[in-house]
């Protein structure tokens, strides 16, 4: 799997990310500048990081989505490349007109620095297939705006077309109002394109690839991307 | 030529800030407030000098930037 990570100033979650790509894949990611205006030929996967680009000016991933790279981003999805935006990336993602809806401020106002439990609602993506449809797994969550919004059509549509990839739930995958942390509409923590590419979620699932920290609840997503991508 | 961008958090989204700043208000003994609701305002110095093309050309920033359409809404006031 050929893999990049596009770097922004303020982001800093990008080690992590990378590391999870380099378990999976054996080798490195490319590590992109954001005044970048063209992706390397034959990558596979791109993605953006966590952390608070630009400052969090304005809106969480407003400016990110106008910086230069994204115009190659955006050309990269449209030719059904694959995109993995997490927490700010999603953010950026959902900003870029990539994904449908927007992350509103939680709706607790406090930032939120806990683990969280996913229960995996498609299992069969190029980010999920080493899961089980209904599977619950643990993740980190840290961000202040990660309240999942769209309006009503939008949610039915989403739900509807399947493209929920991921919501909060209780450790034995009910959907409850007190597992929805951050307050996302219908519990929402992943949403996917249409085309089933492009991955934007909230909490990190970088930070569980190692038995050694924190366990390996996160890597399953990293190896579906890898053994997608196997003969790449 | 200058324009005022207000973006104001539509109707039926979440604003957890305008109902804390609703609760602090109440805290300190204002009474007879209702809803409270918290946006921002963007001040921008403008060349154009003709009032209908400047508040064209900062309601189209305020679509592409300046307010994100899917959660908030804007008006464009000159001065």
């Amino acid at each position: 799997m050929k893999a990049a990570i596009i770097l922004f100033p303020g982001i800093n979650r990008e080690r992590d990310m990378a590391l999870a790509l380099a378990r999976v894949t054996g080798r490195k990611p490319q590590m992109l500048w954001h005044r970048d205006t063209a992706l390397p030929a034959g990558l596979d996967l791109v993605v953006l990081p966590g952390g608070f680009s630009y400052g969090d000016y304005l809106r969480c991933g407003a400016m990110a989505a106008q910086s230069p790279i994204m115009q190659a981003v955006k050309a990269h999805a449209a030719r059904g490349g694959h995109v993995l935006g997490v927490c700010n990336g999603f953010q950026m993602l959902t900003e870029a007109g990539l994904l449908p809806g927007a992350l509103l401020r939680n709706a607790s106002l406090r930032f939120l620095s806990m683990d969280c439990q996913m229960k995996v609602e498609r299992a069969d993506t190029a980010f999920t297939n080493r899961f089980q449809r209904g599977q619950v797994f643990r993740a980190t969550m840290a961000h202040g705006d990660g309240n999942y919004f769209a309006d009503d059509a939008t949610l039915d549509r989403l739900e509807g077309e399947g493209l929920v990839a991921l919501r909060y739930a209780t450790p034995q995958g009910e959907v409850t109002a007190a597992a929805n942390r951050n307050g996302s509409a219908r519990s929402i923590a992943g949403v996917l394109s249409p085309n089933l590419r492009v991955l934007g979620l909230m909490p990190h699932p970088e930070n569980q690839v190692d038995p050694l920290i924190d366990g390996t609840d996160g890597l399953p997503l990293f190896e579906s991307l890898a053994e997608n991508f196997a003969a790449a | 030529m200058k324009a005022l961008v207000t973006v104001m958090p539509k109707t039926g989204v979440l604003d957890p800030q305008g109902k804390a700043i609703g609760h602090a208000l109440a805290g300190l003994g204002f009474a007879g407030v209702g809803e409270v609701r918290a946006g921002k305002v963007i001040e921008l110095e403008l060349a154009e000098t003709d009032p209908a093309k400047a508040r064209a050309a900062a309601e189209e920033m305020a679509r592409k930037l300046l307010a994100n359409t899917v959660i908030e809404s804007f008006s464009v006031s000159l001065a």
